[in-house]
């Protein structure tokens, strides 16, 4: 059972009472973009076998969405951090980099 | 002006625990910066209450605060006085991006009582519901079986559960469930 602490409401909240909410730092291509970011923004995904940021919602809890690092092989989570942000937080990157040196994911690494 | 009535009109249920529609409650959401000191004047204004810490609830002279979210509160009151509560809120907010909502009767409240209240809870919701984890002035929002709800601890050592009153019956139910005699966890105590 995966659980994840909330960095809203500070809950360590299993599983069932999230909802996972796909791919984490999505940069949307709206109207006047080409068709292939169109296409990227809409379809493509990381399928990482590894390290992987994602996007939850505290679904039956305080409703926020957050962000979550972890790893798809071993589940361990890195941590969580908040949804406000273009991209993970330093310690997130560094808790991260003492497990996985060399980890990437995108453009972040 | 027609009749008000609780979802479950007071259903009670005695079992190793005590489970009981509490009737009519006044209720109002309340949305805004939580951080503002026209928040904080707004909810002692209404209730003589200081503004809840994260997943905490306090109470005042009139009424209760409870933290909902980073940017919500629930302020319970007495059912006849949630309009004047709610006149009260917004005037104390005006000009600042606030909400304040009286949902009164969107939800149904239910008080657990006995000394097994922790383990019928337990059974229903993925949280701590220890003595050390979850004490009187906490509420924790999550899930009982599989509608949302919320839970908080009152100081005599009961429990109450609010729910959307759509769901009303169905809580009510579970929770029936839940505190059947023969189901004795002895667990939590």
């Amino acid at each position: 059972m995966l659980t994840l602490q909330c960095p809203y409401c500070g809950v360590w909240a299993e599983e069932t009472e999230l909802h996972a909410e796909g791919e984490a730092h999505l940069k949307r291509f709206g109207p006047d973009s080409d068709d292939a970011d169109f296409e990227s923004y809409l379809f493509m995904r990381e399928n990482p076998k590894g390290v992987h940021l994602e996007r939850w919602r505290h679904a039956s809890g305080c409703g926020k969405f957050f962000h979550a690092a972890r790893s798809t092989t071993t589940l361990e989570v890195f941590g969580t951090y908040s949804a406000q942000t273009l991209e993970p937080p330093q310690d997130i990157k560094d808790k991260i980099s003492a497990k996985i040196p060399n980890w990437s994911w995108r453009e972040f690494s | 002006m027609s009749e008000a009535v609780s979802a479950l009109d007071g259903v009670t249920f005695e079992g190793f625990a005590k489970v009981a529609e509490t009737g009519l409650r006044g209720m109002i959401t309340v949305r805004g910066d939580l951080a503002s000191k026209e928040m904080m004047a707004a909810v002692k204004a209404a209730t003589g209450a200081v503004l809840p810490a994260q997943r905490k609830v306090t109470s005042g002279d009139t009424g209760a605060v409870a933290w909902m979210s980073p940017d919500e509160l629930l302020v319970v009151v007495d059912y006849d006085a949630a309009n004047e509560a709610v006149a009260t809120l917004t005037d104390a907010l005006k000009g600042s991006h606030a909400l304040v909502a009286n949902v009164s009767d969107a939800r149904a409240v239910f008080r657990l009582s006995g000394d097994s209240s922790r383990d019928v809870l337990a059974k229903l919701a993925p949280v701590d519901f220890s003595k050390d984890a979850f004490a009187a002035g906490d509420i924790r929002r999550s899930r009982i079986a599989q509608v949302p709800a919320a839970v908080w601890g009152n100081e005599d050592g009961s429990f109450e559960v609010i729910c959307f009153r759509s769901v009303a019956q169905y809580v009510f139910d579970v929770l029936k469930v839940s505190a059947e005699v023969g189901g004795e966890v002895n667990h939590l105590g």
